[in-house]
């Protein structure tokens, strides 16, 4: 029962008005795209004990996507942040990397 | 024998009596009893039988930790089993019977288990049970459901009330003792909000029993001060009788109130469950006792130490004439104490520590008990009741020195705190060797979203057994739980406890300390689930060395009591046993809830009709009074078919299909969803949703659409029509409406972020209502507007105007083959135009007609349906719609996937129309065999039915369904199988049944 901060709408919200979406920064490949990539695209996902980027929706508040940068392990929250980005703002990085020097996930760290 | 004492009992009050009934014979006990301490006066010492070996078994704690005293409680609609009597407070009226016997409680025939148990020991289950196989399922689970259990489940609904409280605090004290009374005190002063709750009746925990003083007052007078202080203050909010079940993330705490268990006959909800947001949670939970692992531990009579003194000091009722006290630390001397100045009789006091030295020791043997150090219980005597104990040396291996007659031996193998919420949300334990004791880690508290602790712990269950120490540690959780939760002012001054002198606790996990098997086997660590010293034991030889695996094969630990009393003493006998440190060994995870809450508190309010909201079309009070057998479709309630007179509902659908083919049906479609979708890249966007073009559709033209997930498979289909130049609007199946709109978000919020578009679900703006068959046409002419004629409005498009003075908007489409108009109106003047059409509708023979009469006329045209035709791994190549796979776009959700090997297998399944040779229906539900059989030996398949109807119009079974090669395998017989095991024969025909070359609907 996580609580988290809409960047949408500036509500802090409960996870019960919430609905989480799965790994945030997801790259798509469509058409012509090798099998490699595509069934990376549908079927792989991150499992982390650490920092993890996840997309959730506040489904019961705006109706907007957001995305949230967390610790599996602890439960603390580095930040929240708009959906419509390709990765996480450099203030979210600097949280984390206050927080868990050396982090690293996917292309990022 | 157990009585009341003449004198004695604080919380019961004397000049009323109480009756009750337990096992149909009625008792009496005092207002501020327990059912257990009121029994216990009756001297009803066996209350029930243990699980595997149906011993028999007593009361053996006071408190929430009991693992003996369940009963079922009350009658019919307020029965509930698993009640611990230790926690049941009395009431008049109040009636009580015993579990887990047969036939009853006195003569059990489950007892012969007792003298089986060598062939039971640990892991039976798996070792005995697994041949012959068929004989599971005939014998042996018939036998141990009968034998095993806990309890009844009740017969009736529930017709008590129940309810949720959402709120929120600074912080929030679980504990009502005097470390939790300190602690609300010191975070209270400072201002924050605090809420503090006990579970029990009564504030002050143990201290009140053991009266040590505080702040120059006895523990009584404090305690009454102090929640006379805190009753004062406007920010302080206290609960008795409720719970802290569970803390979870980010200060999320279950609460679970129980208003009024104790007294049936008070209005309002009987439990409620509080969902409380705390910043800072104070876990002030106390302690629980141990037992002592000896051989005959279990017997009726024999009781924690504690427990012992409880009876005596709060309900005035001692549980034997004749005390034995077995200890290893000072605490249990204080119930030898206690009985001995009630003048009862206290033969001995076993102490297995060799030369202790204590306050509590020196007043013992000032009052001239015996004491008997280094000794210990070879064995306890009795049947149903304790007869004496055997002693012996602790250090041997059992040889006894004497028998001392006795009817009660009060244990005490040490303190173990309350930890469970401290753990809940990941909270680490250290091990204190010198205590013997897990205690909190303060370092590794569980974490919030800041990162930092939000749970602190304090006083006895923070390790601080001595009244001194668990006062100051209270009022200093207090004060720092309310300093983390941003309340900086002073907390005042901490309160100053005096206690005795005790001396330090000598670890003692078996008693003696080399007994041997027959002592072992009978020395119980888990008295609910019957799992002895041996068990655990045998399943470290057997190589279950993990303590969650320990756990599960030896079922310590589980079941309503979830190990209070058994987890430390069964972690140190399987430590022991893999000759590891106990800390290395560690604790199974502590689960909330803190003990069993009601499934009902957990409902609420959300049952019967406030289970789920039910959706209703403005036609739908029509429907009802029409005879309308409704089904739920989502949360909308759809008329299945409109029963008349006496007909079935299989006539009421048959005639609906044949009037609506003959003249004239009404469909109350409303419910399919409706997107709007907008804006200067909308075109662009549907065209991505869909597999087929949409932005090349024509402005008032109507398009049937297909939607893939990304993996390809069938998602959703609808109509769409184009409304204007950058207006769609697109129709959804009933139960994809909110599912579909939250897709297309995902993706515009998500990915295509840049694109203009909008999305707005209009489902319920309009009502909707499909006017279908042959006459048509002519009553739409009759209430009179707009032109609806086949030159003005052909098959495949829409129109705004007005019919019978409604605005309408009318899309010339067809699910059913027929001539079909489906017309919009706004929702609010639904019921007004659907009654319109009904009334001008009969001279031409208009009848409603419901779901089953809609499915039934688009199978028969072979249209299909998202859930019948499609579950998740079909595509639409599957079903012959590659027509609707853009072959022009470059890119639509599901393109790529349909590119992957297994999705352009010619060898999948493909939909084919079926037909029985002999005209019956085909079973839902039927796979068609194939030659052989499989590796699991069963027939080997090549096909399934997706959707099988009687067809009133052909007056034949019809079917779709998935085949092998079947579009190439026209006019061959498969065999279908039917629930009776035998088969019947189709025919694979083509899939439209009715009105090939669609004449009947281009008029």
């Amino acid at each position: 029962m996580l609580t988290l901060h809409c960047p949408n709408c500036g509500v802090h919200a409960d996870e019960t008005d919430l609905h989480a979406e799965g790994e945030a920064h997801l790259k798509r490949f469509g058409p012509d795209s090798s099998d490699d990539d595509f069934h990376d695209y549908m079927f792989q996902r991150q499992n982390p004990k650490g920092v993890h980027f996840e997309r959730w929706k506040h489904v019961y508040g705006c109706g907007k996507y957001f995305l949230a940068a967390r610790c599996t392990a602890t439960l603390e929250v580095f930040g929240t942040y708009s959906a419509q980005t390709h990765e996480p703002p450099q203030a979210i990085k600097d949280a984390i990397s206050a927080k868990r020097p050396g982090w690293s996930w996917g292309d990022f760290s | 024998m157990s009585t009341r004492l003449a004198l004695g009992g604080r919380l019961v009050n004397k000049n009323k009596a109480v009756s009750f009934a337990f096992n149909g014979k009625n008792l009496r006990g005092y207002e501020g009893d327990t059912l257990a301490s009121a029994l216990l006066a009756n001297d009803q010492m066996l209350v029930g039988r243990s699980f595997k070996y149906h011993r028999p078994r007593g009361v053996i704690a006071s408190g929430a930790e009991e693992p003996n005293g369940l009963v079922n409680l009350g009658k019919g609609s307020t029965f509930e089993p698993n009640q611990r009597m230790t926690t049941t407070e009395l009431f008049e009226g109040l009636s009580a019977t015993s579990q887990n016997h047969w036939p009853s409680l006195e003569f059990d025939v489950g007892a012969i288990n007792t003298h089986l148990s060598r062939f039971l020991p640990a892991g039976f289950y798996y070792k005995m049970f697994i041949h012959p196989r068929p004989f599971w399922k005939y014998v042996y689970e018939p036998i141990i459901r009968h034998s095993a259990g806990l309890g009844k489940a009740p017969t009736e609904q529930d017709s008590d009330t129940y309810e949720h409280f959402h709120a929120h605090f600074d912080v929030m004290i679980v504990g009502g003792g005097i470390s939790g009374l300190a602690a609300a005190h010191s975070s209270a002063q400072t201002g924050a909000r605090v809420l503090l709750v006990e579970q029990t009746a009564d504030w002050g925990g143990r201290a009140v029993v053991d009266a040590p003083k505080i702040d120059g007052l006895t523990a009584q007078e404090w305690v009454n001060k102090t929640v006379q202080d805190l009753e004062s203050m406007g920010n302080v909010t206290m609960r008795l009788r409720m719970q802290g079940s569970g803390v979870y993330d980010h200060g999320y705490v279950l609460a679970y109130e129980r208003l009024s268990d104790h007294a049936p006959e008070m209005e309002g909800p009987r439990h409620r469950l509080w969902r409380i947001r705390a910043k800072q949670i104070v876990t002030a939970t106390g302690a629980i006792e141990r037992p002592l692992s000896f051989a005959g531990n279990d017997i009726p009579g024999v009781l924690l130490a504690a427990a012992v003194r409880d009876y005596a000091i709060n309900f005035g009722v001692s549980v034997g004439d004749r005390t034995v006290v077995v200890t290893n630390n000072d605490d249990a001397y204080r119930t030898a104490i206690v009985l001995k100045n009630a003048g009862l009789d206290i033969p001995a006091i076993i102490d297995a520590r060799t030369a202790p030295e204590g306050d509590l020791i020196d007043e013992a043997r000032a009052l001239g008990i015996r004491i008997e150090f280094g000794k210990a219980v070879a064995k306890v005597k009795g049947g149903k009741r304790v007869t004496g104990v055997e002693i012996c040396t602790q250090a041997g291996e059992g040889a006894v020195l004497e028998e001392i007659s006795c009817d009660c031996v009060a244990m005490s193998g040490g303190w173990s705190p309350v930890v469970h919420l401290w753990s809940h949300c990941g909270g680490k334990l250290n091990w204190d060797d010198v205590q013997a004791m897990f205690r909190p880690d303060p370092e590794r508290a569980p974490t919030g979203a800041d990162g930092l602790g939000f749970v602190t712990t304090a006083g006895v269950a923070n390790g601080h057994l001595f009244t001194a120490e668990a006062v100051a540690d209270g009022f200093a959780a207090g004060r720092a739980a309310a300093k983390a939760a941003g309340f900086k002012s002073k907390a005042g001054q901490a309160p100053l406890g005096e206690c005795a002198h005790e001396g330090p606790i000598s670890a003692v996990w078996l008693m003696p300390q080399g007994a041997k098997h027959a002592l072992r086997s009978k020395a119980w660590l888990d008295f609910q689930n019957d799992v002895k010293v041996s068990d655990v034991q045998l399943a470290a030889q057997e190589g279950y060395e993990s303590v969650e695996h320990a756990k599960r094969y030896t079922t310590i630990g589980m079941a309503t009591d979830q190990g209070k009393l058994s987890n430390i003493n069964g972690l140190a006998i399987l430590s022991k046993a893999l000759n590891a440190d106990i800390p290395n060994v560690g604790t199974t995870t502590f689960r909330p809830p803190y003990t069993p809450i009601s499934l009902s508190s957990i409902t609420g309010v959300a049952k019967n009709e406030l289970f789920q909201p039910i959706r209703k079309t403005p036609m739908s009070d029509w429907h009802a009074a029409n005879g309308a057998d409704f089904e739920p479709v989502g949360q909308w309630r759809r008329p299945y078919a409109y029963i008349r007179g006496t007909e079935t509902v299989e006539d009421a659908v048959n005639r609906e299909v044949v009037n609506t083919r003959e003249k004239l049906g009404l469909l109350d479609a409303s419910t399919l969803g409706k997107l709007v979708v907008k804006g200067p890249d909308a075109g662009k966007f549907l065209d991505m949703m869909y597999t087929n073009m949409m932005s090349n559709l024509a402005v008032g033209k109507c398009r049937y659409g297909l939607m893939c997930s990304e993996n390809g498979f069938l998602s959703d289909d609808g109509v769409v029509a184009r409304i204007d130049e950058d207006t769609w609007l697109c129709h959804t199946t009933t139960g994809g409406a909110e599912r579909i709109h939250a897709w297309m978000e995902d993706w515009l919020q998500c990915e295509w972020w840049d694109w203009k578009v909008y999305v707005a679900n209009v489902t319920e703006q309009w009502a909707q209502v499909a006017v279908v068959g042959p006459n048509a046409r002519k009553v739409l002419e009759k209430i009179g507007g707009m032109d609806v004629s086949k030159e003005t409005l052909p098959f495949m498009q829409w129109a705004d105007g007005t019919l019978g003075g409604f605005d309408a908007r009318v899309y010339r489409i067809s699910f059913s083959g027929e001539l079909s108009y489906e017309i919009a109106v706004p929702a609010s003047q639904g019921a007004a135009f659907w009654e319109l059409l009904l009334a001008a509708g009969q001279e031409f023979g208009v009848m409603p007609y419901g779901t089953e009469a809609l499915h039934i006329m688009r199978a028969e045209k072979g249209f299909i349906m998202i859930g019948d035709e499609t579950d998740g791994t079909v595509i639409p190549q599957d079903l012959n719609l590659q027509w609707a796979l853009s072959k022009k776009k470059t890119d639509y959700l599901g393109k790529r996937a349909h590119e992957r090997s297994h999705m352009a297998d010619p060898n999948r399944w493909k939909l084919v129309g079926l037909e029985t040779l002999d005209g019956s229906v085909i079973p839902d539900g039927s796979y068609a065999i194939a030659d052989g059989t499989n590796a699991n030996g069963q027939r080997n398949t090549q096909g399934r039915i997706t959707s099988t109807y009687y067809s009133p119009t052909l007056k034949k079974g019809i079917a779709m369904g998935l085949v092998l090669h079947g579009p190439d395998r026209m006019g061959e017989e498969i065999e279908f199988n039917k629930v009776d095991g035998t088969t019947v024969r189709a025919k694979i025909v083509d899939p439209v049944f009715y009105d090939k070359e669609g004449a009947k609907n281009n008029v």
